[in-house]
């Protein structure tokens, strides 16, 4: 536990991916089976522990401490898990060895062994035995919120890091095992085989592509690869072996449940990548709809009959992994798309279509039916190696996605706020304004943040800018001066833009990052608020 | 006579009426007594000063030659006669130089223990317990949450971040008076003795200590002699955590922030305020240390100064020792 518990306290403080590598990594190499295996399953999120209720840890704490006494810490610290790490020894000085303390894959067993009645007398006797630091690790894995920043993808990276093997082998595999993960463990130290997967009716880690940037395409020749158009909606993954039928987002979550309307239909075996989509296919001739149509049916457990009227899903498939229960991932794109082709041909016409290719000779005429896609709902071309297998992660090569071009506006820099880690000495997160008519007059209205997309160099510009203008400030947080005739503009670019109730000024953007630095413009230039609206409107139009 | 009568507080701080002085006055006075050279209990400006030699120096080497009216130094143990009100200054292990303060008139005992702290700490004297009628105490750390390790363990997480994050400037920010010394004192007992670099504002209390005869090993100023921050890679730096936010800090390379203080057991302050590695050492006695105290010295009544008053006036009501808070004010609680 002591292992797994020091660790949790580096990552909740380390903010650069590199750092939380070379920790993770340090940790799988250092630590034995089947304590890393725990550890990489509470990470990665697949650890399955017995439940505590938070009601059940302050009853246990309020049988040692005063309850006025509890109440003044927990204001102090703020959290539950953390306060009874803290407040648990009360005036007693902590002297647990690490040695003393039970392992992390002990009190999994433990945990998970435990009748109904047993479990305060546990909890309590556990807690005694656990020093401050292992008792945080383990209240928050009891009561199931890790949250320290750290995704299984990552995880996943660590352990390649940690052997030399692809993540994308590891990524393969992945979804077939299990915690304490000790076969998987064997291969990586090169003790033995890689390990077999026993079935197909799981998920498989989806392949995903990297963006088109500056000189990419010069290099590639058109005829290698094929094209298709970019979707938006939600890609998925339809698994269906032996009667059972599942459907998972691209991280793996099982979204099974949401779809009966998709689910129901599948009439084949084995495993089909796709984008989720809500309208009508191609096949039934009904266009497709756009993605706040789709946001309907998304983040619900259940769906009622008028939701699945009124939003019908469908999923339009990209690729087949699995045909029936034979892996077909090493095959080249082209083969498994014929193959796929017949899988769909035979599939509900109204649940299920194909994804055309697009047909081009050079990137110059794809470019020009990139900007001028046919349907609304497209959001650019996907590029893909006609001979590239299906590896999982994100490769650089096989697969290229090219949307049309971010949106971009001009905005006037509001407050500024330092960084992390390397850029702790820096102001490095801006919230950006635009002109709004308000009841008092034209005033700036914060739409968005965006901490990167500048060069080192023009950092050292904005931070001098914000340490020089600063009007006021709020803990970590400087307002800068943004008057209509000084202040500092900058250009805004990002993917898309929806409505908002969340959000003051009523839009949202999404992946905003600072294109340019306009010197150049004054305040007043900016755009105004009504700009964005607009491309909200142009979107849903 | 009721203890009120022989000490009390004032906006300006603890008053003696009978011997007509000060203790850690906030603001100028006549005759102040201090316990130890931390800004807020050592301020200038005072007509005349009794403290420890060692606080008097380090208030010289702060202010200035001029930085009171006249000075007059005390030993440990040493017993002074104030217009009729006995002083004596008993270690209080806090920095170098600290004291508690034992006021003495016909019979009644009041020891103003000023700030302390009960672990071991080879920078200065420890704290010695003394039996009193009333006991005042600090509270900043007067809450059950606050445990501080041993202190060896966690300079141990700073060795270990070292190996793992060889090419990383570790960054320590350690208050410039008692905590940095001390730190780079834990460092060498450790058994790290390569060269520490510090930053100019802890230079001259460093030379200090040393002329004191506490061993800091080879420490040297964190100035920039060509623009290379390779020149800094995997090396400790050692300085005011305010620092740390400034352009100062750009030289180093990919600077790790660790901060030494009884703060850092809070996992959300270490996050607010960009800390990557939290290092819990502190100058102030925590929780169980200020219970344990105030049972060994067993007073009759307890006064709560500064820091978290009303968790340990709880505390002592629960126990049987009438407690009350004095609500000073202009006392950091934050500085550790």
């Amino acid at each position: 536990m002591k292992a797994f518990a020091t660790l949790l306290d580096r990552l909740v403080l380390t903010p650069s991916r590199n750092g939380k590598l070379k920790l993770l990594a340090d940790y799988f190499r250092d630590t034995p089976d089947p304590d890393r295996g725990y550890g990489l399953a509470a990470l990665a999120g697949t650890l399955d522990l017995r439940n505590i209720k938070p009601a059940l840890l302050r009853e246990l704490v309020l049988e040692k401490l005063d309850p006025v006494l509890f109440q003044y810490s927990y204001d102090y610290v703020g959290d539950l898990a953390e306060t009874m790490a803290l407040v648990w020894d009360d005036g007693e000085k902590d002297d647990t060895t690490d040695e003393e303390q039970p392992r992390l894959s002990e009190v999994v067993a433990m945990m998970n062994s435990l009748g109904r009645t047993e479990v305060r007398a546990a909890v309590r006797d556990l807690l005694d035995h656990l020093d401050p630091s292992s008792r945080f690790a383990f209240l928050k894995l009891a009561t199931g919120s890790l949250r320290i920043g750290v995704s299984a993808r990552l995880a996943k990276q660590a352990l390649s890091d940690m052997s030399g093997k692809d993540v994308t082998e590891i990524e393969t595999l992945w979804h077939g095992l299990g915690p304490p993960y000790e076969p998987l463990f064997a291969w990586l130290e090169g003790r033995a085989e890689k390990p077999v997967l026993a079935t197909p009716a799981i998920f498989h880690s989806v392949m995903l592509a990297n963006p088109v940037e500056e000189g990419d395409l010069e290099k590639l020749d058109p005829e290698d690869y094929a094209a298709e158009w970019k979707w938006d909606g939600i890609r998925v993954q339809m698994s269906s072996y032996g009667g059972t039928k599942k459907l998972y987002s691209r991280s793996g979550d099982d979204i099974t449940g949401a779809f009966p309307d998709i689910v129901d239909a599948i009439n084949f075996e084995g495993v089909v990548d796709g984008e989720l989509l809500v309208g009508g296919t191609m096949r039934s001739n009904s266009p497709t709809r756009t993605f706040s149509d789709l946001q309907q049916r998304l983040n619900r457990k259940t769906v009622t009959s008028r939701m699945l009227d009124d939003y019908p899903a469908f999923v339009r498939a990209y690729d087949l992994l699995f045909q029936s229960d034979e892996d077909i991932r090493t095959r080249s794109f082209f083969e498994r798309r014929e193959l796929l082709g017949e899988v769909i041909s035979k599939a509900p016409h109204d649940r299920f279509d194909l994804s055309d290719l697009v047909a081009f000779s050079d990137w110059q005429e794809l470019d020009r039916l990139r900007v001028n896609p046919p349907d609304p709902v497209i959001e650019g071309v996907m590029i893909k190696r006609k001979d590239s297998p299906y590896q999982a992660g994100r490769l650089k090569g096989p697969w290229f996605k090219w949307k049309r071009d971010p949106y971009n506006i001009d905005a006037v820099m509001l407050y500024a706020q330092r960084g992390h880690g390397r850029r702790s000495s820096y102001y490095s997160d801006f919230t950006f304004g635009v002109w709004s008519e308000t009841p008092d007059g034209e005033q700036l209205v914060p739409v968005g943040k965006a901490y990167f997309g500048f060069t080192d160099a023009e950092l050292e510009v904005l931070d001098k800018f914000v340490r020089d203008n600063t009007v006021e400030r709020f803990g970590p947080v400087r307002a800068v001066r943004a008057e209509p005739d000084f202040g500092f503009v900058l250009e805004v670019a990002f993917e898309g833009i929806n409505r908002s109730t969340r959000h003051k000024s009523g839009v949202a953007m999404r992946f905003p990052r600072i294109a340019r630095l306009r010197v150049d413009k004054l305040p007043r230039d900016a755009d105004r608020l009504s700009t964005l609206t607009a491309m909200v409107e142009a979107r849903e139009a | 006579m009721k203890p009120e009568a022989l000490l009390h507080p004032t906006a300006a701080g603890l008053f003696c009426p009978i011997g007509r002085f000060h203790v850690d006055p906030v603001r100028p006075v006549e005759r102040a007594l201090i316990t130890h050279g931390h800004s807020d209990h050592a301020r200038s400006g005072h007509g005349k000063v009794l403290a420890t030699r060692q606080t008097l120096d380090i208030m010289r080497i702060r202010y200035g030659e001029d930085f009171c009216g006249s000075e007059q130094a005390v030993g440990y143990g040493e017993s002074v006669d104030v217009d009729g009100v006995t002083v004596c200054f008993h270690p209080a292990g806090h920095v170098l130089g600290s004291a508690q303060i034992l006021i003495q008139r016909d019979g009644l005992r009041i020891n103003v223990s000023g700030d302390y702290k009960r672990g071991t700490d080879p920078t200065c004297a420890s704290f010695e317990p003394v039996a009193c009628d009333v006991f005042i105490t600090e509270a900043t750390f007067g809450l059950p949450v606050f445990h501080h390790p041993d202190p060896k363990s966690e300079i141990g997480k700073l060795l270990t971040s070292l190996k793992q994050f060889p090419e990383r400037s570790h960054m320590i920010g350690a208050y410039a008076l008692g905590k940095a010394q001390r730190v780079i004192r834990l460092i060498r007992d450790c058994g790290y003795h390569e060269p520490i670099y510090i930053h100019g504002a802890l230079s001259r209390l460093c030379d200090y200590y040393r002329d004191q005869g506490i061993e800091l090993g080879d420490i040297r100023p964190a100035t920039l002699e060509k623009k290379d921050p390779d020149a800094f890679k995997g090396a400790v730096v050692v300085g005011p955590p305010s620092a740390f936010q400034d352009r100062w800090a750009r030289r180093f390379n990919e600077p790790l922030i660790a901060f030494a203080s009884g703060w850092m057991m809070v996992r959300q302050r270490a996050k607010q305020g960009g800390v990557e590695l939290p290092l819990v050492i502190s100058d102030h006695c925590d929780w169980p240390e200020l219970l344990e105290t105030i049972k060994e010295v067993g007073p009759s009544e307890v006064w709560v100064t500064h820091g978290r008053e009303e968790a340990l006036v709880r505390w002592c009501e629960l126990q049987g020792f009438p407690a009350r808070p004095l609500h000073l004010v202009g006392y950091e609680d934050e500085r550790d």
